[in-house]
C-alpha cells in the first residue's frame, strides 16, 4: 500500500524530481556556482526564448505529436527583418508590429499546407526551416546587423539595463523584486485555498488538505527563493515578465477554454473529435499559425538580447523547444501535456545548458547530453504508455 | 489417418465480457468443401482465427486435431507451415507492389540479403496460371480489379503449399461473374485434393459449392448438414441460422404516443470516397416519427453505417444526393456541426476508434460534442461541466468511482453509456444508434435498451442500426432491411420475423 503510494507519487512528479536531482548534481559539480544570483538570473533571461517557443510547440505536439522544425529559422528571419527595418530608422512600435505580422503570416502559410492540404507537418516545416534560413541570409546579406534602438533592446531583455528599475531604490537588494515575489506567493496561496474551499462547499472532490499544504509551501518557497536570488542581482529581468505573460495566457487557453480543449481532443482521438462537430482542420491551423506568431516573439527577444541580428541565430532552437515539451511530459502521440509541465521541461533544459557551460563542458558534448536527455524523456513516455495498454 | 483432415473439439474462446465460442465442434473431411454459415458475430471468423493461430494456443480451450495430430499453434507461421492458409475478408495485399512481390511477401524467394527476383516472378507466374489468371506477375495490384485480386490471394495461398484453404467471405466484394469463376476454381481444386473451408453469407453459393454446411449461432455449433443426406435449401439453412427464441431480454415500452414524422430521407445516394463510381447507398428513402424506434437491419457491409454517417452532416462519402427533411422542412447539413445544431446525433458503432477519447476522463468525453453548453464565450465553466457529467453518470447508472476516471479504464458497457451521455447532452431530437450494444454483456445491454425506451418516451426519434436480429426485432416499432446499399424490405413490428428479414436480405443478393 505504502509502496504503491510512493510509486504513484514518483510517477506523477517524475520530472520535478529529476529537475531537483539535476540541480543538485550541478550544485555539487560547480561548487554551488549555479545557484549564484547572476546564474539564476541568466537561467530566465538567457532561456526566455525556450519558454516562449516551447509553449507554442506544445500546441503543435498536442494535436498528435506533430512538431514544428522551422521555428529556429523563423526566429532568425523575423529578427533579421526587425533589425533591418529598425536600421532603416523605422519607428520601433511599427517594427514590432511588422515582426509579429510576418511571424503570423509565416505560421499561417505553413498552417495552410498542414491543415487544409494535409501535407505532413514534418515535411512542411522542414521546408520552412530551409526556406527561412536562406531568406535570413538574403535579408542580412550574410552579415551581422546591430540593433541600436536602446528602448527596444531594454524592453525585450537585452543589454546591461534590461531589468525593471527598482522604484523603491533598495541598496544591494531589489525591493520591487521581493515585493513582486511576495505578491505572487500571496495570490497563489489565496487562489489555491479559496478554490479548494469552493469545491468543498459544492461537494466536489478535493485533494487531501495535507497534500495541498505541502505542495503550496514548496511552491511558495521556490518562488521566494527565486525572488531573493533575483533581488540580490539586478532585479526582475524584463524578458522574464514577457515569459510570465505568455505562460499565463497559454496556461489559461489550454486549461480553461474550449479552443484549448479542442487541442487535447484532436490529439486524443481525431476521428471522435471530428464526429463531435469540431473543426479539426481549424485546430491544426491555429496550432501552426500561433507557432509562427510565438516564433516572431522569440525572434524579438533574441535580437534584443544579442543586440544584433545574424544569419546563424536561432539554430537548434526548435530542438530546445521540442525537448522541453517532451521532457515536460507532453506525449509523443499527442493529447497529453500541460503548460506547467513544459515550464518544468524548459527549466530542466535551461539548468542543463547553464550547468554544463559553468562546468566548461565542450559544446559538442553538451549536444550529446541534450540529445540523450530528449531521447530518455520520450522513451519514458512511450514505455509508460505501453504499460497502460 | 482417416479421411478426416481436421477436427476441432470443444473449442471455447472468451473475450473480456463475451464468450465468443462456446464448446464448438467442427469436423472437416479431406478433399471436401466445408461451409460455415451464421449471423454476424456468431463466431465463424473467431473460429477460423483460432484455427490459423491468430488466437494462439492457450488463449482458447479445446483441441485442434489436424491430420490426426493435436496442434498447438502460437502464430500464423505455425499453421501455414502445416498447409493451413487463411484468406481474410479484407484483402491483405499491398496496392503499390506487384503481384509477385505480394505473393511472396514475408516468404521471399532467394536469400534474406539477396532476393531472387527472377525466381520470384517465374514462380508467381506459375501460380497465377494455376488460378487461371493471364496477368504478368509484374503488374501492380492496384492496376487489377477486385475479382482478380481475390484470385491473387488464392494463388498466394497455393504458393504456401496449402492443404487446407480457409476463405472468409471470398465473394463479398465480387460481382456475379467473378464469384462464379471463383467458386468453379474451388471445385476444380477440390478435384485435385485441396480441402477448403468457406465462410459465406450467400446461401445460394454455399448450396452450390459445399459438401457440408456447419451452422454456427451465438458461439455454438448448431448442426452440420451434408450434401445428399440433408435438405440444402436456403430456407432450411436460414432456419438453422436464426432459430432462436426471443425471450424477455427487451424491456417493454409503454404508452409511447408516436407522433409526426421527425426526419425523412428521400432518394439518398452516396458514393464511396475512394473508389470512384462505387455506389454505397443506393436510392434510399426512409423516415422516423417522434417517439418511434426504427430498426435498420442488414449484414456488415450493407451500407448501414455509411447511410447514417452521410445523413449526419455528410461525414461519409462523396457525391451525396437526395433530400433530407427535419420536422417537414428540407435542410442541407454540410458538416457535423450543422447536424448537431439541427438536433441530430449519431452514436458510432466504434466507440473506441471514433467515439471516445480513451485517455481522457468521463467529464471531458461527456461534454465534447456540446462544449458550448458548458462554456461562456469560449471559456469552460469547470463546475458546470463537472455537474453535467455527474448528472448523466447518475441518470445512466454509469459505474465509475468518479467522473474524473479515464474512459479507457471502463468496461465496454460503461463506455457505451458515456458515449450515449455525450450525445444525449447535445439534446438531439433524432438519435441514430449504430450497433449500440456491440461487445457488451447482457446486463448492460438491458440497461441500454431501457435508456432507448426512455428516449422514445420523451418523444425523441431513435434509429437503431444492428446486426443482431433479435435486438432489432425486440426494440423496433418498424424495421427497414438494407442490403448492398438498397432498402430491400420494410416491416412493422407485427409483421417482422427473423426468417422474413434474413429472407429479404439473402433473396435480394445476386
Amino acid at each position: 500500500m505504502n509502496k504503491n503510494k510512493v510509486l504513484a507519487f514518483v510517477q506523477k512528479y517524475t520530472m520535478v524530481l529529476i529537475l531537483v536531482l539535476v540541480v543538485g548534481f550541478f550544485t555539487w559539480r560547480t561548487g554551488g556556482k549555479i545557484l549564484l544570483p547572476q546564474n539564476i538570473t541568466n537561467l530566465f533571461a538567457q532561456n526566455a526564448y525556450v519558454f516562449v517557443l516551447a509553449t507554442g510547440m506544445l500546441l503543435c505536439i498536442l494535436t498528435g505529436g506533430n512538431i514544428d522544425l522551422s521555428v529556429g529559422s523563423v526566429v532568425c528571419f523575423v529578427g533579421a527583418i526587425g533589425a533591418v527595418v529598425m536600421d532603416k530608422g523605422l519607428n520601433m512600435w511599427l517594427a514590432i508590429l511588422i515582426m509579429l505580422a510576418i511571424g503570423l503570416l509565416i505560421g499561417a502559410w505553413q498552417a495552410f499546407w498542414i491543415a487544409l492540404v494535409h501535407v505532413p507537418p514534418f515535411i512542411t516545416t522542414l521546408a520552412g526551416m530551409l526556406v527561412f534560413r536562406g531568406l535570413s541570409n538574403v535579408v542580412l546579406q550574410g552579415k551581422t546587423l546591430g540593433v541600436a534602438n536602446e528602448t527596444f533592446v531594454r524592453l525585450f531583455g537585452g543589454g546591461a539595463n534590461c531589468y525593471i528599475p527598482d522604484i523603491f531604490g533598495g541598496q544591494g537588494m531589489n525591493i520591487l523584486c521581493l515585493l513582486v515575489g511576495a505578491i505572487a506567493i500571496v495570490i497563489y496561496l489565496v487562489s489555491t485555498f479559496t478554490g479548494r474551499a469552493n469545491r468543498l462547499k459544492k461537494g466536489y472532490e478535493v485533494e487531501k488538505l495535507g497534500a495541498t499544504i505541502v505542495k503550496s509551501v514548496i511552491i511558495a518557497l521556490v518562488i521566494a527563493f527565486f525572488a531573493v536570488k533575483l533581488a540580490q542581482y539586478k532585479g526582475l529581468p524584463t524578458a522574464m515578465i514577457w515569459v510570465a505573460l505568455i505562460i499565463g495566457i497559454y496556461s489559461y487557453i489550454t486549461s480553461k477554454t474550449t479552443t484549448g480543449r479542442h487541442f487535447y481532443a484532436v490529439g486524443g482521438n481525431e476521428l471522435a473529435t471530428k464526429l463531435s462537430g469540431i473543426n479539426t482542420e481549424k485546430v491544426y491551423f491555429i496550432a501552426y499559425a500561433n507557432m509562427g506568431l510565438l516564433a516572431a516573439f522569440a525572434g524579438m527577444l533574441t535580437i534584443a538580447r544579442l543586440t544584433s541580428a545574424q544569419p546563424t541565430y536561432g539554430q537548434n532552437y526548435e530542438m530546445d523547444a521540442i525537448g522541453s515539451c517532451f521532457i515536460g511530459g507532453a506525449s509523443a502521440y499527442g493529447g497529453v501535456g500541460t503548460v506547467p509541465g513544459v515550464i518544468i521541461g524548459a527549466l530542466l533544459m535551461g539548468v542543463i545548458n547553464i550547468g554544463m557551460s559553468i562546468i566548461g563542458l565542450d559544446a559538442n558534448y553538451q549536444k550529446v547530453v541534450k540529445g540523450l536527455v530528449l531521447l530518455a524523456a520520450v522513451i519514458f513516455d512511450v514505455v509508460s504508455k505501453k504499460k497502460q495498454r | 489417418m482417416s479421411d478426416i483432415i481436421l477436427e476441432m473439439k470443444n473449442i471455447t474462446k472468451e473475450f473480456p465480457g463475451v464468450k465468443a465460442l462456446d464448446d464448438v465442434n467442427l469436423v472437416v473431411k479431406r478433399g471436401s468443401i466445408h461451409a460455415l454459415v451464421g449471423e454476424n458475430g456468431a463466431g465463424k471468423s473467431t473460429l477460423m482465427k483460432v484455427l490459423s493461430g491468430i488466437h494462439p494456443y492457450g488463449s482458447y480451450s479445446g483441441d485442434i486435431i489436424y491430420n490426426g495430430e493435436i496442434c498447438k499453434f502460437s502464430k500464423i507461421k505455425d499453421s501455414e507451415g502445416l498447409g493451413i492458409v487463411i484468406i481474410h475478408q479484407e484483402l491483405a495485399l499491398v496496392p503499390q507492389m506487384s503481384i509477385g512481390e505480394n505473393m511472396f511477401l514475408g516468404n521471399e524467394r532467394g536469400k534474406p540479403m539477396a532476393i531472387n527476383w527472377n525466381e520470384t516472378y517465374a514462380e508467381a507466374d506459375k501460380y497465377l496460371r494455376e488460378v487461371g489468371l493471364a496477368e504478368s506477375s509484374r503488374t501492380l495490384i492496384k492496376d487489377i480489379g477486385v475479382g482478380k485480386q481475390q484470385l491473387v490471394e488464392i494463388a498466394k495461398a497455393l504458393s504456401k503449399k496449402a492443404k487446407l484453404l480457409i476463405l472468409d467471405e471470398p465473394t463479398s466484394s465480387l460481382n456475379e461473374t467473378d464469384s462464379q469463376a471463383l467458386l468453379d476454381l474451388l471445385l476444380h481444386f477440390k478435384e485435385e485434393g485441396l480441402t477448403s473451408i468457406i465462410i459465406s453469407h450467400k446461401l445460394n453459393e454455399v448450396s452450390y459449392v459445399a459438401d457440408d454446411i456447419t451452422v454456427i449461432r451465438d458461439g455454438h455449433t448448431i448442426e452440420t448438414l451434408t450434401k445428399g443426406i440433408d435438405d440444402f435449401s436456403e430456407d432450411r439453412i436460414i432456419r438453422g441460422m436464426v432459430g432462436r427464441e426471443i425471450t424477455d431480454r427487451f424491456p417493454k415500452r409503454h404508452d409511447v404516443a408516436i407522433g409526426e414524422v421527425a426526419m425523412e430521407v428521400k432518394d439518398w445516394n452516396v458514393y464511396h470516397p475512394l473508389y470512384v463510381g462505387k455506389k454505397v447507398v443506393d436510392n434510399v428513402s426512409l423516415n422516423v416519427r417522434k417517439g418511434e424506434v426504427v430498426g435498420i437491419s442488414g449484414l456488415m457491409g450493407a451500407g448501414r453505417t455509411e447511410l447514417a454517417m452521410s445523413i449526419f452532416g455528410h461525414s461519409y462519402g462523396t457525391d451525396i444526393s437526395g433530400q433530407l427533411f427535419l420536422n417537414g422542412e428540407e435542410v442541407h447539413l454540410k458538416n457535423v456541426k450543422d447536424a448537431i445544431k439541427h438536433k441530430l446525433a449519431y452514436v458510432t458503432e466504434d466507440r473506441k476508434g471514433s467515439g471516445l477519447i480513451l485517455s481522457n476522463p468521463i467529464r471531458v468525453n461527456s461534454s465534447l460534442a456540446n462544449l458550448e453548453g458548458v462554456s461562456n464565450h469560449g471559456v469552460i465553466d469547470a463546475e458546470k461541466e463537472y455537474a453535467e457529467a455527474v448528472d448523466y453518470k447518475e441518470k445512466l447508472h454509469t459505474k465509475c468511482p468518479t467522473v474524473e476516471q479515464n474512459v479507457g479504464n471502463l468496461s465496454g458497457g460503461n463506455q457505451q453509456k458515456v458515449l450515449l451521455a455525450k450525445w444525449m447532452f447535445t439534446d438531439p431530437d433524432v438519435l441514430i444508434l449504430d450497433e449500440p450494444t456491440r461487445g457488451i454483456d447482457v446486463g448492460a445491454k438491458y440497461e441500454i435498451y431501457c435508456i432507448i425506451n426512455q428516449l422514445a418516451a420523451e418523444g425523441k426519434s431513435v434509429i437503431i442500426i444492428s446486426s443482431e436480429l433479435p435486438e432489432v426485432l425486440g426494440m423496433s416499432d418498424r424495421i427497414y432491411v438494407l442490403n448492398e446499399g438498397r432498402i430491400v424490405g420494410e416491416f412493422t413490428q407485427q409483421e417482422a420475423s427473423q426468417e422474413k428479414i434474413m429472407g429479404a436480405i439473402l433473396k435480394s443478393g445476386k
